[in-house]
């Protein structure tokens, strides 16, 4: 009974923060669940794990940032980051990745990792090492409560939301979208029923880029932009695929917002802990995704949203 | 398992290791100390090896066996005094294989990608931990420590030099290869590319496919480990740098450039990757991962044998 | 007994192929002839080759040696898709309908084709529900709830929704209830009145009799028999050498 009146007690005490850090979650979890949608998309449809989506992320957010210095639009540098690098992406899939189809999985995930290597550097040596920034669109903040908190994040959201909506909307109804669903199911009929397979993929690669591109530039604002901040995004996705289940869209929303959830909170906890005299740096949260990627892998293999197969 | 004549094997085998034995008498100190790099980075390539080419399981988590390798004999070289040669070994041995244990666990539950995918966060982890921690681990500016004597401490021991380190290396690398080359050739090994062809049809046999997964990256991740230790004692520095990713991608492009399933490919794809990083580096400075890279993404596409299985057709013709 | 007539006018000739699967000579040599219009069977026992033939026509196997042309024109190399653009429906064993697409989305995969006019597809829709009821009714259902014989239907639904010069029909009766086999001959009927020709691959005798104008025999491999269906209702021996068990 006295824990509970402790934790009781440690929650009211945070209560700011816990309000702070649980919208914090939901605003990165949206993000996250942009970056995942493209990335399970390529794998549902194509098998292909791309090691270089974050990259690509990465790529988006710098396509922004010249975008951006060069109009002062940050709409502008959105839609034609999108654009740019899906087209990139599409590139990079007709030069490395058709050539490998038929061949062990494994070298689809050599390749993207070549990639992924080649992109970082390119970027590192275009840019410099200097981390950049992209200026939020709209500033200003308004009450929560009796907190303030900035309209931009809410609008990355409700951003990210509306882009995840239209790509369901278009994998549903439409023409392309049934040549997606198609090819997913079963790829030899979706060629005998004259869809062209080998474009259906690049398209759907392209769409994965240009979602990861448009994460990249929402997500602009509120870190600074530099080479190497595709490596943790595209691990948290990869989490986020596989907890929401592999090709499940709805499941990769949920289960990247309950990772950025888990992972805002433990921030909270771990700074908290004092070891040795020191804080613990709110970096070690990254342990909350990894556990749970393995109790979803050890306990619910499919993912943990979809129900286990009999 | 024939009988049929290795002896143009061993033969130039003896060649190459006579080679390597004379070389830091004629190298200069750079050369001497960038083909010490390539042995030691080539044991890692090996260890690796062993579970991508043998076992068939893609493990990006080798950074960690490495670091832990490394960070464990730089704990042995700093808390006991004088600096124990064969302490630091233990200790990182030990320590890699704690990793390994924990890896191993997984290994048997996990296939395929799902496998790669948690290595890859496991070592992505394990840096995060030693980057933060910094009271233990020295943080982002790594340890300095001093390079143990060569010997028995208590009875006999002489300051390591360029040329006997450089041996010292030789013969761990080559005592390694020449284990591992045992085991995969062993009835285990077969096992293991059996595992590596077809996982369901080995289990149907009666194969505790568990079990050899289990060795396998134990295996694995020992000597990777051992290759942890020997750069620390070459270079007498720890850093996180050798706990990030890279490394663990290093190691598989080290087996692709040379070959995966041919434990001495991955040595000579260790070479290529640290010559074309030499080359390169003069004409794109830090920059020489965009063309190394490129090579990487060409070969996996047009030469997926890797520059080995290159040589044996050319050599077949 | 003479072999019958080459047809008058090819629509898909099959010249000598070879096909291997991994280091297995599936098809050691075969040819045949389908003539526009014509209804074609081809008979042969289990592991023979017929189902490798048909997915060499439809180029989802590669020969390696050998051509397939249509209408006189080469297109062995030709992928799949294309072929089926060119006029060459596919009718798999085992249906492979999409089973998480629903009975419409299923018929869109063929119907959304570039060029074609929406009359005509409103036609084209119009025609296959008149054929099929049953599609009609379950039209927002997924595929993967229909029975196998609503599924037999809507494969080949599906296939006329290409408005093919040929259809290559591989054992459609396999698996389904007897009344169903006699519905199959209809389809058969009515796409041979429309003026589609079919190769039909069957296990079947007596419907792939009554329903073709020539017939194939082939065995290990290769096209061993040559005849006219009617010929070969009178003939039992030759049925009972090559099929018999």
């Amino acid at each position: 009974m006295d824990m509970l009146w402790h934790v009781w007690d440690a929650i009211a005490s945070h209560r700011d923060i816990i309000i702070i850090q649980t919208i914090n979650g939901i605003v990165t979890g949206m993000i996250l669940a942009l970056v995942a949608s493209g990335l399970t998309l390529i794998f549902g449809i194509m098998d292909v794990v791309n090691f270089a989506h974050g990259e690509l992320f990465m790529l988006g957010a710098y396509v922004g940032v010249v975008v951006l210095a060069t109009s002062g639009s940050f709409w502008l540098a959105l839609v034609l980051s999108t654009l740019i690098v899906g087209l990139i992406g599409a590139a990079l899939q007709i030069t490395t990745l058709r050539p490998l189809l038929g061949r062990d999985p494994l070298t689809t995930i050599l390749a993207t990792f070549g990639i992924s290597l080649v992109l970082q550097n390119y970027a590192l040596w275009q840019f410099g090492p200097v981390p950049r920034k992209i200026e939020e669109p709209i500033t200003g903040q308004f009450a929560l409560f009796y907190l303030q908190y900035p309209w931009y994040r809410l609008l990355i959201a409700a951003l990210s939301a509306a882009i995840i909506g239209g790509l369901y909307l278009f994998l549903k109804y439409g023409t392309y979208g049934i040549w997606i669903r198609a090819t997913t199911q079963d790829r030899v009929m979706a060629q005998a029923m004259g869809i062209p397979v080998p474009w259906v993929h690049t398209a759907v690669f392209a769409i994965g880029a240009g979602m990861a591109a448009a994460s990249g530039v929402l997500f602009g604002p509120l870190v600074g932009i530099n080479h190497a901040m595709g490596l943790d995004w595209v691990l948290k996705a990869f989490i986020v695929v596989v907890v929401g289940g592999m090709g499940n869209l709805g499941g990769s929303i949920a289960a990247a917002i309950l990772v950025s959830l888990l992972e805002a909170y433990a921030v909270i906890v771990i700074s908290e802990i004092n070891l040795g005299g020191q804080p613990l740096s709110p970096a070690l949260a990254i342990i909350v995704p990894f556990i749970v990627l393995i109790v979803t892998l050890l306990f619910r293999p499919t993912g943990l949203f979809v129900p286990t197969p009999k | 398992m024939s009988k049929r004549s290795n002896t143009p094997y061993w033969v130039a085998f003896w060649i190459v290791i006579a080679a390597l034995i004379v070389a830091p008498l004629v190298l200069p100190e750079f050369w001497r100390r960038f083909l010490t790099e390539i042995l030691i980075w080539g044991l890692l390539a090996m260890s690796s090896d062993i579970l991508i080419g043998y076992t068939g399981m893609v493990s990006f988590g080798h950074s960690a066996f490495f670091g832990l390798g490394l960070y464990g004999a730089a704990a042995a070289l700093l808390t006991v005094k004088p600096p124990n040669l064969w302490l630091a070994i233990l200790y990182g041995l030990a320590g890699s294989a704690a990793a390994a244990l924990f890896v191993a666990y997984f290994a048997t539950r996990l296939r395929d990608i799902y496998f790669a995918i948690s290595t890859l966060i496991f070592s992505q982890i394990f840096y995060v931990i030693i980057f933060t921690l910094t009271e233990f681990t020295g943080g982002e500016n790594g340890l300095n420590f001093s390079r143990p004597q060569l010997g028995i401490p208590g009875i006999y021991t002489v300051p390591f030099t360029s040329e006997t380190l450089h041996w010292f290396v030789l013969a761990v690398v080559t005592a390694s290869y020449l284990i591992l080359r045992r085991i995969t050739q062993s009835p285990f090994g077969m096992v293991l590319q059996s595992i590596r062809e077809n996982e369901a049809r080995t289990r149907a046999i009666g194969y505790t496919v568990e079990r050899y997964k289990i060795v396998a990256v134990m295996l694995s991740g020992l000597f990777a480990g051992l290759s942890g230790v020997l750069y620390a004692i070459q270079n007498r520095f720890a850093a996180p740098d050798f706990v990030y990713f890279v490394i663990s991608g290093d190691a598989v492009i080290f087996n692709v450039m040379g070959g995966i399933g041919t434990l001495v490919g991955p040595i000579f794809g260790a070479a290529f990757f640290l010559l074309l990083r030499e080359v390169f580096s003069r004409f794109f400075t830090e920059f020489y991962l965009i063309p190394v890279g490129i090579i990487f993404i060409l070969m996996v596409i047009f030469l997926p044998q890797g520059l080995l299985g290159f040589a044996k057709r050319w050599l077949n013709r | 007994m003479s072999a019958p007539q080459p047809p008058v006018q090819p629509l898909v000739t099959v010249d000598d192929i070879h096909t291997f699967y991994g280091k297995s000579h599936i098809l050691h040599g075969v040819s045949l002839v389908v003539g526009k219009g014509e209804v074609v069977g081809l008979l042969g026992r289990n592991g023979v080759g017929k189902s490798t033939t048909l997915k060499t026509i439809m180029g989802l196997v590669r020969p390696s040696q050998g051509e397939v042309r249509l209408e006189g024109r080469a297109v062995t190399s030709l992928p799949a898709h294309k072929l089926a653009r060119l006029g060459i429906g596919y009718v798999p064993e085992d249906r492979r309908i999409f089973k998480l697409l629903s009975v419409m989305e299923n018929l869109r995969t063929g119907l959304d084709r570039h060029g074609v006019a929406e009359a005509r597809k409103r036609e084209l829709l119009g025609k296959v529900f008149e054929y099929f009821p049953v599609l009609a009714e379950r039209r927002g259902q997924a595929g993967g709830t229909l029975s196998g014989g609503e599924q037999q239907m809507l494969a080949i639904a599906r296939a006329m929704m290409l408005e093919p010069k040929i259809i290559l029909l591989d054992e459609p009766t396999e698996g389904l209830m007897p009344r169903m086999v006699s519905q199959i001959k209809q389809i058969v009927d009515v796409l041979h009145r429309e003026g589609v020709a079919i190769l039909l691959v069957e296990q079947n005798v007596p419907l792939t009799l009554e329903a073709s104008q020539r017939v194939y025999i082939m065995e290990k491999g290769m096209v061993r028999h040559h005849a006219a269906a009617s010929e070969l209702r009178v003939n039992d021996a030759v049925i009972q050498q090559y099929l018999g068990v």
